[in-house]
């Protein structure tokens, strides 16, 4: 797998792990820029017909998760007086070390699963897999409201990488409506955010259990 | 064994010192000093060897065994890499793990002898030597396997030679992942930065330097050359696995070893100044993540 697309794939996992090694949430914010970036490539690399599906999907996913999420999850901390994950349940060797397992995993089973024959970059499926199990070893192991929707986000650019093994098909209406669907929810877990710092005065999201009316 | 493995192994054993001395040359050029000349290792060198030897009293032999199987281990080690990019002087199937063994029993005598001074600072120094070989030997075990498994060869010298042009050709984001793998493991292993600082001399700071600090005369020089050789070793390691040199004439083959090193060593002097040393508990995640790096390329060619 070493051509320009398996290359981007390397470079997307090298972004989670990224993730799953720092703890600054603003650093976060920036890897997944760099992800939404990457992203944005794999359509051009995913071997199907340039034309203007893969133009617009192109364009769609550079604005949406390298422009817009960024910037909503910015907006969101830019109160937060905490600016790290300061209790992750594991830390950064702990997290690299389930991030390799779920690779590993992913690589295991993605050779078992019978997939369509001919895909132009074979490392899609393991990719997407491993991008979501380490979306959950993210929204399993922090606890700021902003790391899980950082998990969140990586769990969804997985599903998106498995999307792309069928670039060629899908109308590009519903891809299209995915990346709304992706925006609108980031957009109101910003503000869910934003408003859990306002009203708590920090995003451990272990204190909403203790919520009362 | 061949002329051009012998020649290599002469080239080396004779640059050795000049690498840290090259990459300490660098730092003080980038931070606007005139640096120590390029052959004061050699001066050193001299100078320690003709001085007598000074044991303490609580030391035992295994104080004044470590300098010679330090060497001794790092010479046998030298054979077994195919410094000319075709083959060492003895190479055999799963030699690589001979390699790490080797290095790993010099490690071992060193931190060893640092504990028999009875010195808490050497203590501290060898529970940080072998710490933090606790992570960057998985890594070189992990490098050597991936380029085992991208090669399809279990031998340094198949590894390192015409079977790895190829797979650069097949794998080439692989190889660079363990390259890059590869050159983390040396700044640890050779004590350079961000990992180790090899100017301090703060004994709370030293890592490397702090387990030979009882270490006098022939006994130190002897250190001091083995660990310059480790650095070389481990600097001929990745100059091989970056630009593989089976197919070149044997004469510039070797010949090309000398820029290569030379490369090497200015790069860990660009790194260590332009990177601030790195927190003793933050080594471990460097580290790791350069375990994590070869563990990505072994995946990746396992399927």
């Amino acid at each position: 797998m070493d051509r320009f697309g398996d290359v981007v794939l390397l470079l997307v996992l090298m972004t989670n792990f990224a993730v799953l090694v720092t703890g600054r949430l603003s650093a976060c914010i920036r890897i997944m820029t760099a992800q939404g970036v990457l992203l944005a490539m794999l359509p051009l690399a995913s071997g199907a017909r340039f034309g203007v599906h893969i133009a617009v999907l192109t364009a769609g996913t550079l604005a949406i998760k390298a422009g817009v999420l960024p910037r909503i999850l910015r907006w969101a901390i830019r109160e937060a007086p905490v600016r790290r994950e300061l209790a992750p349940s594991i830390g950064p060797i702990g997290g690299v070390l389930l991030g390799l397992a779920a690779v590993g995993l992913a690589f295991g089973v993605a050779t078992r699963l019978p997939h369509a024959a001919g895909l132009a970059v074979e490392g899609l499926v393991p990719v997407s897999l491993a991008s979501l199990m380490m979306g959950f070893v993210v929204l399993t192991t922090r606890q700021k409201a902003l790391s899980l929707v950082i998990g969140y986000l990586m769990l969804e650019n997985g599903i998106y990488v498995f999307g792309l093994t069928l670039a060629g098909d899908i109308p590009l209406l519903v891809e299209l409506g995915v990346l709304l669907d992706v925006f609108v929810g980031v957009f109101i877990m910003g503000l869910v955010v934003f408003q859990i710092q306002r009203e708590l005065e920090s995003q451990d999201s272990r204190r909403l259990t203790e919520l009362r009316d | 064994m061949t002329a051009s493995a012998i020649g290599a192994l002469a080239l080396i054993l004779v640059v050795a010192p000049l690498l840290p001395a090259l990459a300490g040359r660098t730092v003080a050029f980038l931070t606007g000093r005139r640096g120590a000349p390029l052959l004061q290792p050699y001066r050193d060198l001299a100078k320690l060897l003709g001085k007598g030897a000074v044991y303490s009293r609580t030391t035992t032999g295994v104080f004044r065994l470590a300098p010679a199987v330090v060497l001794g281990a790092a010479l046998v080690a030298a054979g077994l890499l195919p410094l000319d990019g075709r083959r060492g002087l003895a190479g055999f199937g799963g030699d690589m793990i001979a390699f790490a063994g080797l290095l790993a029993l010099g490690r071992l005598l060193l931190a060893l002898a640092g504990l028999d001074t009875g010195s808490s600072f050497e203590g501290m120094g060898a529970s940080r030597e072998l710490g933090f070989a606790t992570f960057s030997e998985p890594a070189l075990f992990l490098v050597l396997g991936a380029l085992a498994l991208a090669t399809g060869e279990s031998s340094l010298g198949g590894m390192l030679g015409a079977p790895l042009a190829r797979a650069w050709a097949r794998a080439p984001a692989t190889l660079a992942m363990v390259g890059v793998s590869l050159g983390i493991v040396l700044l640890a292993e050779a004590s350079r930065g961000p990992v180790d600082d090899p100017a301090t001399h703060l004994e709370l700071t030293m890592i490397h330097e702090v387990t030979i600090l009882d270490h006098g005369g022939p006994d130190l020089g002897i250190l001091l050359y083995g660990s310059a050789l480790k650095f070389a070793l481990f600097a001929a390691l990745l100059a091989g696995t970056f630009l593989p040199r089976a197919a070149w004439p044997a004469p510039l083959a070797v010949a090309a070893l000398l820029p290569a090193l030379a490369l090497v060593a200015i790069l860990v002097g660009v790194i260590e100044s332009a990177m601030a040393r790195l927190r003793l508990v933050q080594v471990p995640h460097l580290l790791t993540g350069a375990a994590a790096l070869a563990a990505l390329g072994v995946v990746l060619r396992v399927r």
